[in-house]
């Protein structure tokens, strides 16, 4: 392998990186706010990549204009479903972490049979974009722009997620997280603090979906292989840590990038679930879990 | 000594043989193929559930990786009697050994991690599997592997068109592991498993091996679940890793478990009576059009059962038997 070719594999890595670190992040918010795995937040992804598909069939929108429309949409989405399902899960008496495992597991299942209903089996891909087709070259390494735009945006989002933790509403989701209890004695509202927080976690993976169908082929099943990736970005960063979701999204993306290359593409994540499994052995939390 | 506790498991011993000897009967004067079929695989999932329970409810491990054993013990009686002839009534016993030893591997490492991280760790080491096996051309990668047709004997476990022996045989494996389950629910390692289960802390402060509790219950689950999977290979005649591993098959094992009660004895049998004739009815009559209508019936099932019964199905009897008459 010549370093063109070295760099130029560290880069892809690091582009879809970024898309799985800002996935995950959604996922390690619920998770380390109500002890959730919410196993249909693929299914999410999914739902905002058809979003996109739908009004850039009808209207031509490019899905970069899309973003903020999109993301309020699963913003939305997400609160729906925590008011609706999650918060009925979270007050059963007994067996609470399997009726959330399954509760969100078969809402998964539900929103994959209603997109083969309403959209068919058949893949679907946006085109002509403002972006698409383009690509910058850095040097001899050639960054294709949807993918660059996406990692950029999906940076941006993770800023802003870190800047949500420092206001007031932070403040509030972060005590909530500490002692779901004790925050009701000095007037917060636990159940709106969720809601939100399912939003917010939903939003920011419709974000990498926006993002993502700027290149990437929408499908009933896209979002399982990204869901599964994203699980174990999340375990292997540490379940509710945010800087974890970051680092782990990173080390996903080069190793798979670099499997892909030294071995063969059918055998990606084969090289992505052993590195996980190898720093488990020594870190069994993940790398900055403490839950 | 006639305390309750040995009255009320001599009751469910008589409950399961009256049930036994209804199902060898019943099916006699069925002679439609399609209800057949769909008693078939709703014993085969009984099976699997009451299998994964040992692990899953009893000793609390949720294990969302078992298509792993599954998958290779279909692999394993096929391979053997393609490639060995040995005949897969023998073949299905190395199956299971097979799958309780992959238990036990998957378990050394594994049993290290506590609650979600134990669970996603058990997705990827299936996901692994299924990787492996479909870039495996030995057995056959992709394409998978026929089972060729011999003439119908007890021997070889095939019976051509004839589905009643195929019933029996199910029927005789989902009976096997509802008497695993009632042997453990009598024995010291259901209050070992069960302590585990709800206090680490505690069962260990008490002198229990959480290590050795997990693995034992892991090697038992593992075993009738890789004998489950030979048992499928048979009766469906051809596998290959999207048939037998892929990663729904997990799902597919543990939800009867779930839905019915988990950590019950008789949960996993209700669960897999309601959920299989529901998910095959339903994908027959409203799968074919492609649209999606069946997976959205199945995933709202799911979810109203889970919210309605979290104990399970079986709750809805227990409350009566225990309330006012």
């Amino acid at each position: 392998m010549t370093l063109e070719t070295i760099l130029q594999v560290a880069a892809g890595g690091l582009l879809m990186g970024l898309i799985y670190a800002l996935v995950a992040a959604g996922l390690s918010l619920i998770f380390g706010l109500m002890d959730v795995v919410n196993f249909a937040h693929g299914e999410l992804m999914m739902l905002a990549m058809y979003a996109v598909f739908v009004i850039w069939d009808a209207s031509g929108l490019d899905p970069m204009l899309q973003l903020p429309l999109v993301a309020a949409l699963l913003f939305g989405t997400g609160m729906v479903i925590y008011r609706g399902m999650i918060a009925r899960a979270l007050s059963v008496q007994f067996n609470r972490g399997m009726v959330q495992i399954f509760v969100t597991f078969g809402l998964a299942i539900f929103i994959r049979g209603a997109a083969q209903f309403v959209w068919g089996g058949e893949f679907r891909a946006v085109n002509n974009t403002l972006l698409s087709g383009r690509s910058w070259n850095l040097g001899g390494v050639y960054l294709p722009l949807p993918q660059l735009a996406a990692s950029v945006v999906c940076l941006a989002a993770f800023a802003g997620l870190l800047l949500i933790s420092r206001t007031e509403f932070g403040k509030a989701l972060e005590a909530t997280r500490e002692d779901r209890d004790a925050v009701a004695l000095i007037g917060i509202d636990r159940d709106r603090i969720f809601a939100m927080g399912w939003g917010l976690g939903a939003g920011a993976v419709g974000i990498a979906g926006v993002m993502l169908a700027g290149f990437y082929y929408v499908g009933p099943n896209v979002g399982a292989s990204f869901a599964l990736i994203a699980y174990v970005t999340v375990a292997l960063g540490g379940f509710g840590s945010m800087l974890g979701a970051l680092v782990a999204g990173l080390l996903i993306g080069e190793v798979e990038a670099f499997t892909a290359v030294i071995l063969e593409p059918s055998l990606k994540q084969i090289g992505v679930f052993a590195v996980y499994l190898a720093v488990l052995m020594f870190r069994p939390r993940g790398l900055f879990g403490k839950l | 000594m006639d305390n309750f506790i040995t009255r009320r498991r001599r009751h469910e011993l008589l409950v399961a043989a009256g049930l036994l000897v209804f199902a060898i009967v019943a099916p006699m004067f069925i002679k439609d193929v399609t209800t057949l079929n769909v008693i078939i695989l709703s014993l085969l999932f009984a099976g699997l559930a009451q299998a994964w329970n040992i692990l899953g409810g009893y000793c609390g491990q949720i294990s969302l990786g078992h298509a792993l054993y599954f998958g290779m013990g279909s692999y394993v009686s096929t391979l053997l009697y393609v490639h060995a002839a040995v005949p897969p009534s023998l073949g299905m016993f190395a199956a299971a050994a097979v799958g309780g030893l992959a238990a036990l591997l998957v378990g050394w490492p594994c049993f290290r991690l506590s609650g979600h991280y134990y669970a996603i760790a058990t997705v990827v080491v299936g996901e692994i599997g299924y990787l492996l096996f479909l870039n495996w051309d030995y057995v056959g990668g992709a394409t998978g592997v026929y089972i060729p047709i011999a003439r119908p004997s007890l021997l070889n476990l095939q019976f051509g068109k004839d589905k009643l022996p195929y019933l029996h045989l199910v029927l005789a494996f989902c009976a096997a592991t509802w008497l695993a389950a009632w042997v453990i629910e009598g024995s010291r390692w259901f209050y070992a498993w069960r302590a585990v289960k709800d206090d680490v802390v505690a069962a260990r402060s008490l002198g229990v091996n959480i290590f050795s509790s997990k693995m034992a219950a892991a090697a038992i689950s593992g075993a009738f679940t890789g004998l489950g999977g030979a048992i499928y290979g048979l009766y469906v005649g051809y596998i290959d890793p999207d048939s037998v591993m892929a990663g729904h098959f997990s799902i597919l094992i543990a939800l009867p478990a779930v839905l019915g009660g988990v950590g019950t004895l008789w949960g996993p049998i209700l669960g897999a009576a309601l959920l299989i004739p529901m998910k095959e009815l339903s994908s027959s009559y409203l799968g074919g059009s492609g649209r999606g209508v069946d997976l959205m019936l199945y995933g709202a099932m799911i979810v109203i059962v889970a919210l309605a019964q979290p104990q399970g199905v079986v709750s809805l009897f227990r409350r009566r038997a225990h309330g006012p008459a």
